[in-house]
């Protein structure tokens, strides 16, 4: 029985790119990787959303309107549902004039048990030391 | 020797990551490791077979069809290829297709991962 554990950084910007919505996607498919894995083998998911990339995170996105898209927010949601320990960058968000009160914090909607956690830089790092591995989006 | 996991997410056409995974891979298969290739977003465009080679373009289906030949496993997410309309009938014979569970399988037991992120 093993544990791997997988970091999602996600550093660029919503709809600019496919990235943002690719880190989220994969860190779900960590819910049903056990079909690839030995029982009691387990890979594990954190995402962290630093620099531009906080911009994911902001509440009320109209991307089924605009685009006919699921939006970043909806993923995110469902990443909180699937208990992904998402984290967001205080200082990132405080430099684009945000605040926890522009973002996605939870998906009680959805049913979801898990919050964003808004933490200061430092808690992130640390999050990151703890990884097996880290991939940047 | 060790097993070594790249993740590509760059278009084959209009950017050099992918040329970079693919000769990245064949160097670690020289140096005996095992290496699993997993493209996802527009980097699954290197899945299609039967590109037209020009100078101009990177063209990666001759040394692919090399390293897999050499065991390089190589994987394209899905559906990030069927939503580019790449089917299971153009794909290159030797690349797998899965979900993004698989990547995360190939990361679970692998000694290194090298995440190459789109553009």
């Amino acid at each position: 029985m093993a544990t791997t554990k997988l970091g999602f950084i996600v550093q660029r910007p919503p709809y600019k790119s496919e990235n943002p919505k690719l880190a989220l996607t994969h860190a779900i498919a960590s819910q049903s990787v056990e079909v690839y894995l030995n029982d009691g083998d387990v890979v594990t998911a954190d995402v962290a959303f630093i620099g531009d990339g906080v911009l994911n995170c902001l509440k009320d996105q109209k991307a089924m309107e605009q685009y006919d898209l699921s939006s970043t927010e909806s993923h995110i949601k469902m990443g909180l549902l699937v208990d992904l320990n998402i984290l967001v960058c205080k200082e990132d968000l405080e430099k684009l004039g945000l605040t926890e009160n522009d973002i996605v914090l939870d998906a009680e909607e959805f049913g979801a048990d898990l919050k964003i956690n808004v933490v200061p830089y430092q808690d992130i790092n640390k999050m990151m030391e703890e990884m097996n591995h880290l991939l940047f989006f | 020797m060790g097993k070594f996991t790249i993740g590509c997410f760059a278009s084959l056409v209009g950017s050099m990551n992918l040329d970079f995974a693919v000769k990245l891979a064949g160097a670690a298969m020289e140096k005996g490791h095992k290496v699993d290739l997993w493209v996802s977003g527009n980097a699954t465009m290197i899945s299609i077979k039967g590109q037209r080679a020009f100078k101009d373009y990177s063209s990666l289906e001759k040394p692919l069809k090399e390293l897999m030949d050499k065991g390089l496993n190589v994987t394209a997410c899905e559906a990030c290829a069927e939503a580019r309309g790449y089917t299971k009938d153009n794909t290159m014979e030797g690349v797998k297709r899965h979900s993004m569970d698989w990547y995360l399988a190939s990361a679970f037991d692998a000694d290194r991962v090298l995440h190459i992120g789109g553009e």
